[in-house]
């Protein structure tokens, strides 16, 4: 049985498929910044309560975290296409970078959802502080700024990294789904391989092995920071 | 928004939810299932069985479920001996049908560790009563174990199935026209994003509100004994 194994290495899509790879991980990194930077604002909105911010911040989440990725990068991509031409345009730039646009889009695109995700995380997080340690600080005359640096932060912290794993995992999977608009990150390598050697098998497959290779490697960084953050007990 | 528009794209989606209602019901269907055999599997002594579900879990859940599809739907349509077996060709040659297997082996897999979750909880004293009042193992698992199981599981399991719904978006991209292809379609044909994108959102979330509401009463009702 011819899987293509051959065509794969001689044509030159091994190198192709890497830097796939690498403009994944950029993408998923970029995007999981940005996602906790969203998510550590409106997770304090949601746990504090601030009342005319909390509505929006709720609207926000469970639309996006109801509605499929898919249709969300749609939006963002149809809409955004005439809109960023404009801007362009305004700053004097006349043909589009495709790929720079595309990234651009990509990254807010999957930073809109592992935002989501990452507020629920957040303010889960912040709810599991006991309250008590809130209350003493303040019974002690801790200005509210150094509470949160002192106290609530580094708990916070500590709580949410599991759960931060599970969104960074499901942001890395995420990425996968701007290939249906043309950036060329992995998922896409592997269809234009697929295409253009009518070896459609052995693509998909080496494009799972390496979001395999990824996910399990970030795995065992989450579990070695787990561990870093793990409080030291007295033996 | 436009009055029109909106009785254009509204029956046209319609049509659409049906075929995601398919789909998740489906998939849903064969893919708990087998996630609790995977689940008790993984559970088990035989370090080969459970070896196998600790594996499938980790390659379903690590790579993405596009992948996976695009592996069994262009993939696995490739192989001359999946193409000559009538049987693999009905699911693989279909969109439908592909899509549907894609999403069962993916929700098993989360599926499975969620059941894992519960299993792992039941308090062991419940079992060795069980055991002590000689019923048999399949008894045993029947009456004490999954129904406790259940119960502990069912809140994470309603979020699993919210990320069904979301998934069958992804037959989409396999030809399959449910919610998401139609809006595809319908946004490149009158560049009306924002109205069609919120038509199809309200129904996706109106679907998910449906199934929440049901995991809601029949944890309800799994739990009516306790007080309130």
């Amino acid at each position: 049985m011819e899987l293509g194994l051959w065509q794969v290495w001689e044509g030159g899509w091994i190198s192709a498929i890497l830097r796939g790879a690498a403009i994944t991980i950029a993408l998923g990194m970029a995007s999981m910044a940005i996602g906790v930077v969203i998510g550590v604002g409106c997770g304090l909105i949601k746990w504090a309560r601030i009342f005319p911010l909390m509505l929006v911040v709720d609207f926000y989440t469970s639309v996006v975290r109801g509605v499929p990725e898919l249709l969300i990068i749609y939006l963002l991509f149809f809409s955004s296409v005439e809109f960023v031409a404009q801007v362009a345009a305004a700053f004097g730039y006349e043909g589009l970078a495709g790929n720079g646009y595309a990234f651009t889009i990509a990254v807010v695109a999957i930073a809109a959802i592992s935002g989501a995700y990452s507020t629920e995380v957040v303010r889960g997080a912040l709810a599991a502080i006991p309250s008590g340690h809130i209350e003493a600080a303040r019974a002690l005359g801790i200005p509210g700024r150094r509470i949160f640096h002192r106290i609530i932060a580094p708990q916070m912290l500590r709580i949410a990294v599991p759960g931060m794993n599970n969104v960074w995992q499901t942001t890395i999977k995420d990425t996968a789904l701007v290939s249906v608009v043309g950036l060329q990150e992995l998922m896409r390598v592997a269809f234009v391989g697929a295409g253009s050697t009518r070896h459609p098998f052995i693509f998909y497959l080496i494009a799972a092995l390496v979001y395999l290779a990824i996910t399990l490697v970030s795995q065992g960084g989450f579990d070695w920071i787990e561990r870093r953050l793990r409080p030291r007990t007295r033996k | 928004m436009d009055l029109e528009l909106v009785f254009l794209a509204v029956p046209t989606l319609a049509k659409g939810l049906w075929l995601t209602a398919i789909l998740t019901i489906a998939s849903v269907a064969i893919g708990f299932n087998l996630g609790l055999a995977l689940a008790v599997m993984r559970l088990s002594k035989n370090s080969a069985v459970s070896g196998f579900a600790k594996g499938y879990s980790t390659v379903f859940r690590g790579t993405p479920l596009l992948v996976q599809l695009f592996l069994f739907y262009y993939g696995l349509g490739q192989l001359s001996f999946v193409r000559d077996n009538a049987v693999l060709w009905w699911i693989i040659g279909d969109g439908v049908h592909c899509a549907v297997m894609a999403l069962a082996l993916n929700t098993a897999a989360y599926t499975s560790e969620i059941l894992r979750g519960g299993l792992i909880s039941i308090p062991g004293g419940l079992v060795e009563a069980a055991q002590a009042c000689g019923m048999s193992r399949l008894l045993r698992f029947r009456r004490i174990t999954f129904p406790l199981a259940i119960r502990q599981a069912l809140p994470a399991y309603g979020n699993e199935l919210v990320l069904v719904v979301k998934g069958t978006s992804l037959a989409s991209t396999i030809t399959v026209l449910e919610i998401t292809g139609h809006a595809k379609r319908l946004m490149s044909q009158t560049y009306a994003i924002l109205e069609v994108f919120a038509i199809a959102g309200l129904l996706y979330l109106l679907i998910n509100l449906v199934l929440i509401t049901l995991i809601r009463l029949l944890e309800a009702r799994l739990t009516r004994h306790l007080p309130r």
